[in-house]
């Protein structure tokens, strides 16, 4: 099977970080994966984007055209993508950030308050995991179990603090009921 | 008895230079920097583009040909390599200071542990005579028949008083081959900027103001005459910048 | 999957290049290609090797020909507009028979053009680039593993040849992370080359590094023997990936990123029940002529499909003496084609065939 997501937003909001930690996690798993940026001058602010095949066989195109998930965290997102998404797929939507809902009717969506919820607990920055753990709880393209390992091996040794904040705000999202 | 000899460092092949042209006296001082310091065997050189294109021919020691304006990036490369080797390159004013003046002035300010002696002659030779960065205001040239115009082709570039603006070349110098006094002077210099290299004290360069009898149009007498009167008053001689002489002194 | 580790596919150039035993890398800043020289910025100073970002990319060329001339292993690394301020450097490397790797990440041109991937340096590559007769070897990676596998092996056919070779990679393959196992590492030989400058050490003739030749009759002769090796890197070296070809009736040549996404329609076209295969040349030049030409044997056409305008089209038409109808499908200026694009084209192909 292969999983193709497509996670976008503006810069600065963690976009290819939560990439980051989708691709690690399926190499724990072993799986075939591939992560691609969107790059270019805006480092904060732009627009920012992230492609992340996970499959049991080798990948052909690292390019998502037609996400099977698709993770939205600002409305211009949710207009350029929306249309994109496979049929059955399933699309999350930070509904903080996001006023209105997704029109389609051939797929399923998630609203998260993701960004409300990350200030309330104190991690203002990770809305981006929140939605991640949301992500997980509602599809099976990876695991929950081992997210450990997953967010050690992204966060970096220098800020060993940032560990348990992630693994927070991933739960909070895995634990989150609307 | 004196015996006048070919220093070791120089090969047999006859030089292609002009009559008179001032090349040949600049070759044999470094040969004899490179032989009175012992350093032939792990002497490198790099050769221009320009009348000394062919210097490769007449060093003894390994020696690399550069692309036009890029030995100093050459010698980088090699002096990076081989650290312990003795690496120098040998340019003109057009390939110095025209088409190679980034990799000059860059060479300079990373302080680059390599020696550069650099042929003042104020035209270029190998081309046929036309107007070079260091040709003097109003003098006549191929491409600047009617004087160079400094409201046009602007000012000569002062190589020298240039570099020595820069915090990191270690020792910058002027000399001049146009009299016996200076030959003697600029044979010392040239040794001092290999000396340093051999001491690891970084970038040196020897500015040599020389003569083009040939593209100047003049008698190889004349030239020298003009190298006396036109150029050195414009391209006055001295030590420019030397790190560790001003350590010395503050020290004293 | 033991060893594999995540990587963006500068990285794993980089991290190579150093498993391979180059210590000397020399760049300019330029995107997509940056966390090369940001990596080797990194790595070079803790293994003893020289990482220096050069006034600019034809200082940085020359830096590596210096280092080339003494017979060690050296890279640069750039993009498009970098890499034709390299020209003047390559075509000297090269007409001095000097060993070097160089990369190119590519993005859109002509001129500034942008910063997304592209494939449109192709002519430049394979065709010459700067000025003279001269190859370069040409090895277009389309995975992070193969930025990591190729960087090692054009090493190794730099030396073996005397010849700069070139990755030809663009802004996806570059920026994208992929599970990669990275090559043993190897030690950097120290050799001594009978054409390298090291010194004399009074013991031997001077080594002379050159291109100057100014006896015409001397310098055909160069050209002649450089070519005489360039013919059996031809025989030798061509490299490509097939897929899906044994019984094919249409071929899909790609390269690079747009083999990765013509994987994807070839593999969707076959669902459909096209009989349809790819042909992925690994080797840019020397081109896998052989291969087409035995293709075109049995396949009815050739679908050529490139981040340009259509450069490489020109050597598949070449290869397979237009005994076959040769189609493109195209993108441009940092855009890429999506599988359902290259899907459309391969069904026209197959005869106007619309679902």
């Amino acid at each position: 099977m292969t999983t193709q997501i497509l996670i976008a937003g503006f810069g600065g909001q963690g976009i290819l970080f939560a990439g980051k930690f989708l691709a690690n996690k399926g190499l724990l798993e072993g799986r075939q994966l591939s992560w691609l940026p969107s790059y270019g001058p805006e480092m904060r602010g732009g627009t920012a984007n992230c492609s992340v095949v996970l499959s049991d066989e080798p990948i052909g195109s690292p390019i998502v055209n037609k996400p099977d998930v698709l993770i939205v965290m600002n409305l211009p997102s949710l207009d350029k993508y929306e249309k994109a998404v496979a049929p059955g797929g399933s699309v999350f939507v930070d509904s903080t950030l996001i006023e209105r809902r997704v029109a389609r009717g051939d797929v399923k969506a998630f609203y998260i308050p993701a960004t409300k919820l990350a200030q309330q607990n104190g991690i203002p920055t990770l809305a981006n995991m929140i939605l991640l753990g949301k992500v997980m709880r509602e599809s099976s393209f990876v695991s929950y179990e081992g997210i450990e390992d997953a967010v050690r091996s992204i966060v970096s040794a220098k800020h060993a603090d940032l560990y348990d904040v992630n693994l927070k705000a991933i739960r909070l999202g895995y634990e989150y009921e609307a | 008895m004196t015996v006048f000899e070919k220093p070791k460092s120089l090969t047999d092949a006859e030089f292609h230079y002009c009559p008179g042209c001032t090349h040949g006296i600049i070759h044999r001082l470094v040969a004899e920097a490179i032989d009175a310091l012992g350093i032939e065997g792990r002497a490198i050189g790099v050769a221009p583009v320009g009348c000394a294109v062919m210097a490769y021919n007449y060093f003894a020691c390994d020696m690399v040909e550069a692309a036009h304006g890029r030995a100093p990036a050459v010698a980088t490369g090699i002096k990076r390599s081989l650290p312990e080797n003795i690496v120098f390159t040998y340019q003109g004013d057009g390939d110095l200071a025209s088409i190679g003046m980034a990799e000059t002035v860059h060479a300079a300010t990373r302080n680059e542990n390599i020696t550069v002696i650099f042929v003042n002659n104020a035209i270029y030779g190998m081309t046929g005579g036309q107007m070079a960065p260091t040709s003097l205001p109003g003098q006549v040239t191929q491409t600047s028949p009617y004087g160079r115009d400094v409201s046009v082709a602007g000012y000569p570039v002062k190589v020298a008083e240039l570099l020595s603006s820069l915090d990191g070349p270690e020792f910058i110098a002027r000399v001049a081959v146009n009299n016996v006094k200076n030959v003697r002077n600029a044979k010392k210099i040239i040794e001092k900027a290999f000396q340093n290299q051999i001491e690891g004290k970084g970038f040196s360069l020897v500015e040599v103001v020389s003569s083009c009898p040939t593209n100047w149009g003049m008698t190889p007498d004349n030239a020298l005459k003009w190298v006396e009167e036109k150029m050195i008053p414009y391209y006055p001689l001295g030590v420019f910048k030397d790190r560790s002489a001003g350590k010395e002194e503050d020290k004293a | 999957m033991g060893n594999k580790v995540l990587m963006k596919g500068n990285e794993a150039i980089a991290e190579s290049a150093i498993r391979a035993g180059c210590r000397h890398y020399f760049g300019y800043p330029i995107t997509p290609q940056t966390e090369v020289a940001a990596y080797m910025a990194k790595r070079m100073p803790k293994i003893g090797g020289t990482f220096l970002q050069a006034e600019s990319e034809i200082a940085a060329i020359n830096m590596v020909y210096g280092v080339a001339a003494t017979g060690r292993r050296v890279m640069t690394s750039s993009s498009s507009p970098g890499i034709s301020l390299k020209q003047e450097g390559i075509s000297y490397i090269a007409g001095s028979d000097l060993p070097c790797l160089i990369v190119n990440v590519q993005r859109g041109g002509p001129g500034l053009g942008g910063i997304q991937p592209s494939q449109s340096d192709y002519f430049q590559a394979t065709k010459g680039g700067g000025h003279g007769d001269y190859r370069l070897i040409v090895l277009a990676p389309s995975s992070v593993q193969e930025m990591a596998d190729m960087t090692a092996l054009a090493f190794d056919l730099a030396d073996k040849y005397l010849m700069p070779v070139m990755l030809l990679a663009d802004g996806t393959i570059g920026q994208m992370m992929e599970p990669v196992e990275l090559p043993e590492a190897r030690e950097p030989q120290f050799t001594e080359k009978d054409w390298a400058v090291t010194g004399t050490k009074m013991r031997r003739a001077h080594h002379i590094v050159n291109s100057l030749y100014l006896v015409p009759e001397e310098l055909e002769k160069k050209n002649f023997e450089r070519f005489e090796r360039y013919a059996r890197i031809e025989r030798e070296e061509a490299r490509f990936e097939s897929f899906m070809m044994e019984d094919a009736e249409y071929c899909v040549v790609a390269f690079g990123i747009a083999a990765r996404v013509s994987k994807n329609a070839v593999t969707a076209a076959r669902r459909e029940g096209l009989k349809v295969g790819m042909i992925r040349p690994v080797t840019l030049w020397p081109f896998p002529s052989a291969a087409l030409a035995e293709a075109a044997k049995t396949v009815k056409g050739f679908l050529s499909v490139e981040l340009s305008m259509g450069q490489m089209i020109e050597d598949v038409k070449l290869a397979v003496s237009c005994s076959r109808p040769v189609s493109l499908c195209r993108r441009a200026g940092g855009m890429i084609p999506s599988p359902d694009e290259v899907l459309t084209k391969i069904r026209e192909m197959a005869g106007g065939y619309e679902r």
